[in-house]
């Protein structure tokens, strides 16, 4: 881009190049979003975006941890495996019968402690994020297959009203519980970033941690803080679902890690850090959660398609963040 | 007195120390808890055994490790080695399992051929984002490994294709001078990269991109090409892997061979003292760590434990030898003992760590 095609541009029109990923994810979805509508007539039905949501609402979550994680250049290789065993834990729990409140607490305890135990590692020992991550999955993954081995139901009174409730028309148009609670998380993190001293913090860190260091930023502080929050997150997505499922299943969420990190890039975050938005999370999140029903629509498509287009969609975005010349390493 | 100080001190500052330490510990432990673990017997000419059956299954591990090591080294890292062990494989299976004789030792040489070149284009694919569009190791392959189970349940097409195939099987499961053939295949592989590496000017050149990209490529070297030619290696490994994986079942299932190798390589380069920052590789230690997870997977599983809970030891292990190996837990802990001189932290490790 030279400086002639900037000035030719007048002011209004000129678009922040910060802006331009989540921009375009914005685009990419309402063209798929068309062109479902234009395929299959039920597609236009409002319940059909609802049901992205009430879906997707626990990748929703689990993604807006992951891009604070992100933001500051780092990467959490355990949240699919630290909502496997939240589910898990409030399953065994609730089976053990402790109250549905208790449990609740404990289970929202667990994330977030795992994520202040890597993120110190990561701090002060100066391990690489990816490794320590790793291991926290490792570690989450075979506690739920110690808790047991195989799925536990949840029949508590709490979980399934949480599960069964229909806000809006039962008959007609609904959401469930989980999708305000993603709602309610997307809202408070978006405010975090961009309007607090701790969302100032993440972008400094992650466009220059030892310009942030040398500016007397808390780096360490905020470091742990954001692998503590993408725990939060990951706790909060395994409760949104163990409502989905109503049940705690040592296998469950295996590899959902890569579809976090799909969405938050999609969404135009970059992985260096230092750049991104929580909107351009939810824009992500929705457009897998779209390929996955225009795939359900078509029929004919098998769920193995999925995972190609996503492929070719994080090349595709990668690539857009390449030649709009957003900084990377 | 002192003299035998200094020797101990430089034994415990060697590199491969820690990871001997913890084979070797493993290793005994196993013994007192079951004493026949380290016999080996002699049946129809082939040597069976529990350490046998280690190293045997530790080969895919190796050859994906051997190429990731080299990735690792140039400040890389490629996600996608499990997706091309799972496409390889089902390549292979799929072209024997058409053929009318699937015996034919030429056919299956075929397949390996069609297999092993599959996997020169997606090496080469990763090569290029990396090298040339310049994309960050970790999210050009994290492409290739999303997609890349996909394309191959598009090549089994969701099914598990099972074959019967002779030479094919002799991969996995053949002998050869009463040990496993698989054990030389590994063994092969890791010579020719050793020989290569550290026989030639390769290995140093390998080191000086992952040391400075920039800086090598301003002395005369040409690194776009190093970084190329390491994915398409480590691309070339997971495929021969690959083979081992589907061979030792004789069947492709594009959905779970090669499931998390990628986890488990990365973590054997690791284990070795391979800094994830680049700039320095050593495959012996490499070799160990591929050895430590293997065997810590089989005493696992003598244990009676289920696999996935075996996920905690790992973690476990995975903790302690990052500790061990991290120079800020190093500096820490030698802080405690007044008494005791600092160690050094190793040159390699010198380097700044990048965040992953």
């Amino acid at each position: 881009m030279t400086m002639n095609s900037l000035t030719t541009v007048p002011t209004w029109a000129r678009l922040p190049r910060r802006h331009v990923p989540v921009l375009a994810t914005l685009a990419l979805l309402l063209v798929m979003y068309g062109i479902g509508v234009s395929q299959y007539r039920a597609f236009s039905n409002i319940q059909v975006i609802f049901n992205v949501f009430i879906d997707n609402g626990f990748l929703l979550v689990v993604a807006v941890g992951m891009t604070f994680v992100i933001l500051t250049g780092g990467i959490d290789l355990s949240v699919g495996s630290v909502v496997a065993m939240t589910a898990m834990v409030s399953a065994w729990l609730l089976q053990s019968g402790l109250p549905a409140l208790l449990v609740l607490v404990i289970a929202l305890l667990i994330g977030p402690t795992l994520g202040f135990l890597m993120g110190c590692a990561i701090h002060f020992f100066e391990i690489q994020p990816f490794i320590v991550t790793l291991a926290g999955m490792f570690f989450a993954r075979g506690m739920c297959t110690f808790i047991s081995g195989a799925s536990i139901p949840i029949t508590d009174g709490f979980w399934t009203t949480m599960s069964q409730y229909r806000i809006g028309d039962p008959r007609g148009n609904f959401v469930s519980v989980s999708v305000l609670v993603a709602f309610a998380v997307a809202a408070v993190a978006a405010y975090v970033l961009a309007y607090t001293r701790l969302g100032r913090n993440v972008y400094a860190i992650g466009g220059n941690p030892q310009s942030a260091l040398l500016m007397g930023l808390p780096v360490g502080r905020t470091r742990i803080a954001v692998y503590t929050i993408s725990g939060l997150c990951s706790a909060i997505g395994g409760i949104l679902l163990s409502f989905y499922t109503l049940s705690g299943a040592p296998l469950i969420a295996v590899g959902m890690e890569l579809d976090v990190i799909a969405a938050v890039v999609i969404g135009g975050t970059v992985l260096t850090g230092g750049s991104g938005y929580v909107f351009g999370t939810v824009l992500g999140v929705l457009v897998l959660g779209v390929i996955q029903t225009l795939i359900t629509f078509d029929g004919s498509l098998n769920s193995w398609w999925t995972k190609i287009v996503i492929g070719g969609l994080l090349f595709a975005f990668i690539l857009l963040q390449r030649l709009i010349g957003i900084r990377y390493k | 007195m002192s003299d035998a100080k200094n020797r101990f001190q430089a034994m415990v500052g060697h590199r491969l120390f820690w990871p001997v330490a913890v084979l070797v510990v493993m290793l005994a432990a196993n013994t007192l808890y079951r004493p026949g673990f380290l016999t080996i017997e002699v049946k129809d000419g082939h040597l069976y055994g529990t350490p046998i059956d280690i190293l045997r299954l530790s080969a895919p591990l190796i050859l994906v490790a051997l190429g990731m090591t080299l990735v690792i080294s140039t400040g890389g890292i490629d996600l996608s080695v499990g997706s091309v062990c799972a496409i390889s494989g089902a390549i292979a299976c799929l072209y024997i399992s058409k053929a009318p004789d699937q015996n034919a030792l030429g056919m299956v040489l075929t397949a390996l051929a069609m297999a092993i070149g599959a996997a020169l284009v997606l090496g080469a694919w990763n090569g290029i984002l990396v090298s040339v569009i310049g994309i960050q190791p970790i999210i050009a392959t994290l492409i290739l490994m999303v997609a890349g189970r996909g394309l191959a349940q598009l090549i089994t097409e969701g099914q598990i294709i099972t074959i019967n195939s002779g030479p094919y099987r002799a991969i996995g499961l053949g002998h050869f001078l009463t040990l496993p053939l698989a054990i030389f295949i590994a063994l092969a592989a890791a010579l020719l990269v050793a020989a290569f590496t550290r026989r030639t000017a390769l290995g140093m050149i390998i080191e000086s991109v992952g040391g400075n990209r920039e800086a090598s490529r301003l002395a005369g070297i040409r690194s776009g090409r190093v970084v190329f030619l390491v994915y398409v290696v480590s691309a070339v490994c997971a495929a021969i892997a690959g083979f081992m994986m589907t061979a030792n079942v004789s069947s492709a299932d594009g959905n779970s061979a090669g499931l998390w190798v990628e986890l488990d390589a990365i973590l054997a380069v690791v284990i070795g003292g391979t800094s994830l920052a680049g700039g320095r590789f050593f495959l012996s230690g490499t070799i160990l760590g591929a050895l430590i997870i293997q065997t810590l997977t089989t005493t696992v599983y003598a244990m009676n434990i289920s696999p996935q809970t075996a996920l905690l030891f790992k973690a476990v292990v995975v903790i302690v030898v990052c500790l061990v190996q991290a120079p800020a837990f190093r500096a820490r802990f030698s802080r405690r003992r007044p008494g005791a001189a600092p160690p050094e932290a190793s040159p390699q490790r010198q380097k700044e760590q990048v965040p992953a």
